[in-house]
């Protein structure tokens, strides 16, 4: 167990010129990604805890030691801070070399351990040979690694990474992040990753903490921000499609499941009592616990929450297919699933025709409501 | 030719270029990046010679330096010796007149240094004033340079305020400009014309390195 002021913990707020209202904490050896859409925060979140910005309010400490005590009048530089930081498009030093980028910041070493140290760290991330070549000579993963060992190069508290991958192809980017999981395992440091894109969050952090206007609306597992949303901006933030309103039934606390009234169907959910009967809620379920019937012959299964529609859009996108299904044929109610396109091929699915599928109870989420606008 | 007026040009442009770096250097730097009330008035300052006839300006520093202003007396105070008609005081208005054609290549230059890379220094652990030697200053000196390769050429070529300031005292006031003006007065075209076509290929190779200074920046940070 890390002890309570292990770590970095975060407790920021301000209303200008961007507002921010955000407690964070991040253990020692932990990953945790800042997740929400562009201009919502995150960059500011993270410059407040290089110390690059400053908030109105808030406190700020890494391993016990205070960086930032806004009540008294507290605030350490950068520079005292000893973060790493990768910056978006790298921030590189244009006129340096890459083994002089990284040597700029062991600058407090004498020459002989500098090289020493810069060129352990070139093989580290995988450039010796590069040690020469100026940034613009370098492709953009090779940028990325040199930030990175630069980042690195002071033996950070703490590691902390704006969008490392936004600059890269795809190859590049699944390389890059295999990299990161492994140096992630070698470190033990608090590292925090901002990033709009789930796919990195999802593959690289221990948690995410889920990041709108400034405000953490929630953190905990990849998993559990996918499978259990605290609300619907959240599943929205997590990119859940099948978000839909209902009303509570009842509790069955034998067969601990709650019973849930949708359209004309009576769904079951795992039990959740925090909501009561009669309550209106919003319900979310993730596309992988979504299972199509096979349509030539009853499959198991079909038993479990049986919904029935047509199939409204067909996308093959290569291995999968994505269908829009319009439960009871309406084309206001959509559900968005995912199936291989080879069992699309063999159910011979098409668009308008028929399907049923089944809603797994355990992934079925119940929400508190939201007003109208929250749901589009 | 003469040589004295050439020496005395050289000098002036010289010692403009030398009080001038670090004060462009800073002034330059600071309107760059930093955000103040009264910035804009600054920088209309510091335009302002571009737009103003040089007599204007040449007028109002011989009021100001003149031995009932406070300036002049304060000089003459310290030094012995006033402000109009020397050199010193051909030097502190070269100076002033120079301002924009030394800050603005100099601020511009500053502002092409991108805010993350000035960030990224402070977070690899440099002090501001490592920052601004080993990062700052190399990916600005193009522009450094090139502002005082201008306001070298200018001051050898500047009449108006030099006129008004220094007037034409031999070995004391006495620039190439005005030499050359001097001698036309007196139908001498052969060495106005020398001394023309000096300061013709003196511009002519300024302006040219300013121009290769301008596209090799360019094309480094492509």
């Amino acid at each position: 167990m890390p002890e309570p002021d292990s770590g970095l913990r975060v407790r920021v707020q301000q209303e200008d010129p961007v507002r921010i209202n955000s407690e964070v904490h991040c253990a020692p050896g932990e990953l945790i990604a800042l997740v929400g859409p562009s201009g919502g925060g995150k960059t500011t979140l993270l410059r407040m805890i290089a110390g690059l910005a400053h908030p109105a309010e808030g406190r700020i400490s890494c391993n016990g030691e205070t960086w930032l005590d806004v009540e008294q009048g507290k605030n350490l530089s950068p520079q005292q801070r000893r973060i790493g930081y990768v910056f978006q498009d790298y921030a590189l030093f244009p006129h340096m070399s890459a083994a002089h980028n990284i040597e700029v910041a062991l600058s407090h070493l004498p020459t002989a351990e500098r090289q020493q140290k810069s060129s352990d760290l070139i093989e580290m991330v995988n450039l010796s040979g590069l040690e020469k070549r100026l940034p613009a000579q370098l492709s953009g993963g090779q940028r990325q690694r040199v930030a990175l060992a630069r980042a690195l190069a002071r033996d950070p508290r703490v590691l902390l990474m704006d969008e490392p991958f936004s600059a890269v192809d795809q190859v590049t980017r699944r390389k890059l992040r295999y990299e990161l999981v492994q140096l992630h395992q070698r470190l033990d440091l608090p590292i925090v990753l901002v990033t709009h894109d789930l796919n990195d969050a999802m593959l690289l952090a221990d948690r995410i903490y889920a990041v709108s206007r400034g405000v953490t609306l929630q953190n905990g597992t990849p998993m559990e921000l996918i499978q259990r949303p605290e609300n619907v901006a959240v599943a929205r933030l997590m990119d859940l499609q099948n978000i839909f309103s209902g009303q509570v039934i009842d509790h069955d606390e034998n067969n601990e499941v709650t019973r849930i009234r949708w359209l004309d169907y009576e769904l079951e959910a795992r039990l959740q009592k925090e909501h009561n009967p009669g309550e209106t809620i919003n319900w979310v379920i993730p596309p992988s616990c979504i299972v199509l019937h096979r349509r030539q012959r009853p499959s198991q299964g079909e038993r479990e929450n049986p919904v029935h529609g047509l199939v409204g859009e067909l996308t093959v996108m290569g291995e999968n297919t994505l269908i829009s299904m319009w439960v009871n044929g309406r084309k206001e109610q959509r559900l968005s699933l995912t199936v291989s396109s080879h069992v699309a091929e063999r159910n011979f699915l098409a668009v308008e025709a028929d399907i049923s599928v089944s809603l797994l109870q355990q992934g079925l989420h119940l929400m508190p409501p939201q007003p109208e606008d929250h749901m589009r | 030719m003469e040589w004295n007026a050439l020496e005395l040009s050289l000098d002036l442009a010289f010692w403009t270029c030398a009080i001038l770096l670090p004060l462009a250097v800073l002034l330059g730097r600071a309107l760059a990046w930093n955000r103040f009330r009264g910035k804009a008035l600054v920088e209309a300052l510091v335009a302002v010679p571009l737009v103003l006839p040089p007599t204007v300006l040449g007028y109002y520093l011989l009021l100001s330096f003149g031995k009932t202003s406070p300036l002049g007396r304060f000089y003459e105070a310290l030094t012995g010796h006033g402000l109009v008609f020397t050199f010193d005081g051909l030097l502190v208005a070269s100076i002033i007149f120079n301002l924009p054609f030394a800050v603005q290549p100099m601020q511009r230059a500053f502002e092409a240094v991108p805010m993350n890379v000035r960030e990224a220094a402070w977070c690899s652990g440099l002090s501001h004033w490592l920052t601004f030697w080993r990062i700052e200053l190399p990916l600005a000196w193009t522009g450094i340079l090139s502002a005082l390769v201008l306001t070298f050429a200018h001051t050898l070529g500047e009449f108006g305020v030099v006129l008004m300031v220094g007037g034409n005292i031999p070995s004391e006031t006495r620039t190439l400009s005005i030499a050359i003006y001097d001698r036309v007065q007196m139908f001498d075209y052969g060495s106005a014309g020398v001394m023309s076509a000096l300061l013709l290929v003196l511009s002519v190779i300024a302006i040219t390195f300013v121009y290769v200074l301008g596209n090799r920046r360019r094309h480094r940070h492509a």
